[in-house]
């Protein structure tokens, strides 16, 4: 009983994916659907504190619910449900099939929590899939759009190869040492040492989760996946899919510790070092908002990359935290994106030009996606300086002065395309062609959204002893 | 709750200035004039009220009027604002000057106004929160946070450059500039906060706290890397000579209001920042990095001045003399003596007084022939009834001649500096015949020789006058009687000095009996 509470977040998710299912079969009504996935997506969020209540418990060998798998459990199902709300404005006005969208979030919310929960190679994989699998119809979901269909193919192919290597680095791993779950894997690598079989598993799985946080160099795939895939999808790939992914990494890493051998820890390093850097040189020159936002994203992964570098000291602390602030943001950022091109009608609104002069036109909008670009670049009063404070923290106490210097180099650089998209919002220029959100967007669901997110950025940024607190209680328990 | 309230009155006055907007164009410019009226009364009210002639014997901290709260207990991060004679005049200065920048923007600026306004008025309350933040997160909090409504001032209502240098450009630089330093300072910031934690098992930000451990806890070496993380933050708001490549540009591309800002205020936070952080929380490093210092002084002087003389733009020219000025500011800061230090605070308040006037010259002479080029100016002396006369007295006063505040300034910074540092102060001097030779340039080059028309242009209308008189008096007021001035800062600048000279010989004995 306690284990079906601990998990009850994640059979709610299943259930309303069942439920969404029936009622697509029995009667297509895009409005039902939509609210039958936000009703269920809340009430996991609901029972994520009925989890709670029961944590730390191990849910047979293949899962486990603690801290860590709430608090990624969260994030995924605001997101989700950020997603889902900005979906419906969006594809409001799609021709064909709209309801098989919010199926194919619920599997892939079901997959992330999954994922963050797995104690276990076996569930590591099958949330991965899980949570992979449902992306490639959402990315491809406006099949139409030659952007969109690329995207997707990109994404699977790719994705797939990335399986590959997870699958074959967890097979070296068994045959070294004969364990699966991981806490006895990293037991065996404690004692095992150096051993080049090891490494090459440990390698090859770095190599697969690398590739879905886009760290350089499995990074190619992120901008134009970013950049042809429908608005709430990329949202829902840029915030969910990442987070989770994260958060087993973390796991994998913290049950792991003698994983931290001084040839894979100076590889991380490296990874991370390269990542900061080349994701934000990669930003400077781009025109194209959504393309931006993903080079933006693999810079905020090399910080990111960081604290786990580290772990140790305040670094589980420093990652949660960074990664609410940075979801928070991504999903206001793409938000607003996602509002500009709804309903859908051709390809997004995504070009900079696009965006010229929207504060004459859009002031509050125009507000909340200043609020997240300075969010992104890490300038006080919003969350995003949070964030980069606990990075520069983590990599001060640990007197790791290169990745400090590439953590403020990469932010130096990172200024100058925020700012260029900030100042473009500002800049009036009459004949540019025009897009536009819709007059009552204000008022709708998507909207308040992301007026709720402006707003929440703003006061995590001013005040963040609560969140502070609660990304402690959640890391130490 | 009044500190809180010097923050907050700009903020406030900001945002109702953005929604004024909506009832036409002369509402938002009058709320804003309020607002920097009300927040100078309530300067000098305090200034009025307080007693700053304490002397510091016993303790570093007499702060005449304190104000904390918690904020993120997790890192001991407080709400802890302070004030002394030194930040007083600071923000004194930023609300004189506040008042200056809406009035001289009345007529300049006519599109998006109340926007304009929520920008000129969140500059303002970050530099007062700069100036009375304690915490040293805090008083990071508000140094990055200024530069944000700072850029978009420039970008968005600021002049395009003559050779292809656009505003946005020069906004972005300034940025870039500013925020990337910023950073560098976070990191030492945080390396004295691991300190104090690997000393004390406690987080803490506060100044106090924080200090002790720099002082006791440190290895020489370590305080060195620290101290240069704050410098490096310091010189480049200065700005100091290899590390001023933003200011030229800000200010040529910057709007009249913008400019008065940044030459006024935003770079007098640099210099109280070294003042209030880097020197006394290094003092042996900063003793250790004088040398340094005073040589990249003295190549500022040259270097700006000899560069104005250069300048066929009238903005970059006056750009130019702030960064000359400014290594007088420098060799002040870091001669350490209580003289060269008050100095420093009187030229300090000289500058942005003859600089704003300077730069409001130029606004003026821009609004009427819509060009800074001095190429195209000449003998404007019989064209404009009154501004030339005015803009005399305000080139005699960044030339420090007797009689102004500048050259009470700059003569107390060299006096004070003598005594140690002979040959700076031999070498510094050179700087004043240079001075003399870009001032003149701009009389020569505006005022007079040959007219290029000879059609009268429109004379200074009451409120530039009214404006420009006053800026006048307050600069021969200063120049004549610098005595309120120098009492109201003189605690504080006995502290930077007992601070700095205690780590040199603290084997002398007490002479207070």
């Amino acid at each position: 009983m306690t284990s079906l509470l601990a998990l009850s977040p994640l059979i709610l998710v299943c259930a309303t994916a069942i439920v969404v299912m029936l009622t697509i079969a029995w009667r297509r009504c895009y409005d039902l659907t939509a609210t039958l996935t936000v009703i269920g997506l809340n009430l996991a969020l609901a029972a994520q504190l009925v989890a709670w209540w029961q944590a730390p418990h191990d849910v047979t060998s293949l899962m486990t619910v603690d801290g860590l798998s709430i608090f990624g459990g969260v994030l995924i199902l605001v997101a989700t449900l950020a997603c889902a709300t900005l979906g419906h404005a969006y594809l409001e006005g799609a021709r064909g099939p709209r309801e098989e969208y919010y199926l194919l979030l619920l599997c892939a919310a079901a997959g992330g929590i999954a994922l963050v929960s797995s104690r276990h190679l076996a569930a590591l994989f099958f949330g991965l899939e899980l949570l992979s699998m449902p992306l490639y119809g959402m990315l491809a979901y406006t099949y139409r759009e030659r952007g969109a269909l690329e995207a997707g193919i990109k994404y699977m192919v790719l994705s797939a190869g990335a399986s590959a290597f997870l699958l074959f680095g967890m097979a070296l791993l068994y045959a070294r040492t004969g364990h699966l779950d991981f806490a006895g894997l990293g037991g065996a690598l404690a004692s095992a040492g150096g051993d080049g079989w090891l490494l090459a598993g440990m390698g090859m799985m770095l190599i697969g989760l690398g590739f879905k946080l886009s760290i350089v160099p499995f990074h190619l795939w992120t901008p134009d996946v970013y950049e042809g895939s429908p608005a709430p999808a990329a949202t829902f790939l840029a915030s969910a899919s990442k987070v989770a992914v994260l958060i087993v990494l973390l796991r994998l890493l913290q049950s792991a510790p003698a994983a931290q051998d001084a040839w894979f820890h100076s590889l991380l390093a490296v990874l991370a070092f390269v990542t900061m850097l080349v994701g934000n040189l990669l930003a400077l020159m781009q025109q194209d908002l959504k393309r931006l936002l993903g080079y933006s994203s693999i810079a905020h992964f090399g910080y990111l990359l960081v604290a786990l570098v580290i772990n140790d000291g305040l670094a589980v602390e420093t990652a949660g935290l960074y990664l609410v602030t940075y979801v928070v943001t991504t999903l206001g950022a793409f938000g607003v994106v996602t509002l500009l091109s709804s309903p859908y009608g051709g390809a997004d609104a995504s070009r900079l030009h696009h965006y010229r002069g929207l504060f004459w036109r859009r002031p509050y909008l125009t507000a909340v996606l200043t609020v997240m670009m300075l969010s992104l670049a890490g300038i006080p009063f919003t969350a995003g300086f949070i964030g980069k404070f606990y990075i520069v923290a983590v990599g001060v106490e640990a007197s790791r002065w290169w990745l400090v210097g590439a953590v403020v180099a990469g932010s130096a650089i990172g200024l100058y395309y925020y700012l260029r998209v900030m100042v473009t919002l500002f800049l009036p220029e009459p004949g540019m062609q025009r897009r536009d959100a819709t007059t009552d967007w204000a008022q709708r669901a998507g909207g308040v959204v992301v007026l709720a997110l402006a707003a929440l950025v703003v006061l995590l940024g001013v005040y963040p002893a609560p969140m502070i607190e609660w990304v402690r209680l959640m890391a130490t328990t | 709750m009044t500190l809180v309230w010097l923050i907050l009155i700009p903020f406030i006055g900001g945002l109702l200035c953005w929604q004024a907007e909506r009832f036409g164009e002369q509402p938002p410019r009058w709320i804003a004039l309020g607002t920097m009226l009300l927040e100078l009364a309530l300067v000098l009210g305090v200034w009025w009220h307080g007693d700053y002639g304490l002397n510091a014997v016993q303790g570093a901290s007499d702060w005449v009027l304190e104000w904390r709260a918690d904020w993120i207990p997790r890192f001991g991060i407080e709400v802890h604002l302070a004030l002394d004679g030194l930040s007083l005049i600071m923000i004194a200065l930023t609300g004189l000057l506040g008042v200056l920048a809406v009035v001289c923007s009345w007529h300049e600026i006519s599109r998006r106004i109340g926007f304009f306004h929520l920008n000129l008025l969140w500059i303002l309350g970050g530099v007062v929160g700069v100036f009375l933040a304690i915490d040293l997160f805090l008083f990071f909090f508000f140094w990055e946070m200024m530069l944000v409504p700072m850029y978009f001032l420039i970008a968005l209502w600021g002049h395009s450059g003559s050779t292809g240098n656009t505003r946005i450009q020069a906004a972005t630089k300034f940025f870039i500039y500013t925020q990337a330093s910023g950073l560098l300072m976070l990191v030492a910031i945080l390396g004295l906060v691991f300190a104090h934690h690997a000393a004390t098992g406690e987080y803490s930000f506060s100044y106090e706290a924080l200090r002790h451990t720099a002082q006791n806890e440190l290895s020489p070496q370590m305080a060195w890397w620290l101290m240069l993380g704050f410098f490096i933050a310091f010189a480049v708001k200065m700005p100091v000579v290899p590390l001023h490549g933003w200011l030229p540009d800000a200010h040529a591309q910057a709007p009249t209001a913008g400019s008065v800002d940044l030459a006024g205020i935003l770079l007098k936070t640099a210099a109280y920042g070294m003042l209030r952080f880097a020197l006394p929380l290094f003092p042996e490093a900063s003793q250790a990095f004088a040398p340094i210092a005073m040589g990249l002084g003295i190549l500022g002087i040259f270097y700006g001045a000899i560069l104005a003389c250069g300048q066929q733009d009238l903005k970059r020219l006056v750009a130019y003399s702030s960064i000359s000025h400014m290594g007088f500011v420098l060799i002040g800061i870091y001669s350490g003596t209580e003289l060269a230090l008050q100095g420093v605070v009187v030229l300090m308040v000289a500058h942005a007084f003859s600089a704003s006037g300077l730069f409001i010259i130029s606004g003026q002479l821009y609004e009427r022939l819509h060009t800074r080029d001095m190429r195209l100016m000449g003998g404007l002396w019989g064209r404009i009834k009154g501004l030339p006369g005015i803009a005399l007295c305000f080139v005699a006063a960044s030339m420090g001649i007797p009689g102004t505040a500048n050259f009470v300034g700059e003569f107390l910074v060299l006096f004070g500096t003598f005594g140690t540092w002979p040959w700076v102060v031999v070498v510094a001097s050179g700087g004043f015949v240079l001075a003399a030779i870009y001032s003149l340039f701009i009389m020569q080059r505006v005022y007079f020789g040959p007219a290029k028309e000879d059609t009268p242009l429109g004379g200074l209308d009451v409120r530039e006058t009214v404006m420009m008189l006053g800026l006048l008096v307050l600069v021969l007021w200063v120049g004549l009687y610098p005595g309120p001035l120098l009492d109201t800062s003189e605690a504080a600048m006995q502290n930077v000095e007992r601070i700095m000279t205690l780590e040199e010989t603290p084997a002398m004995p007490e002479e207070t009996p």
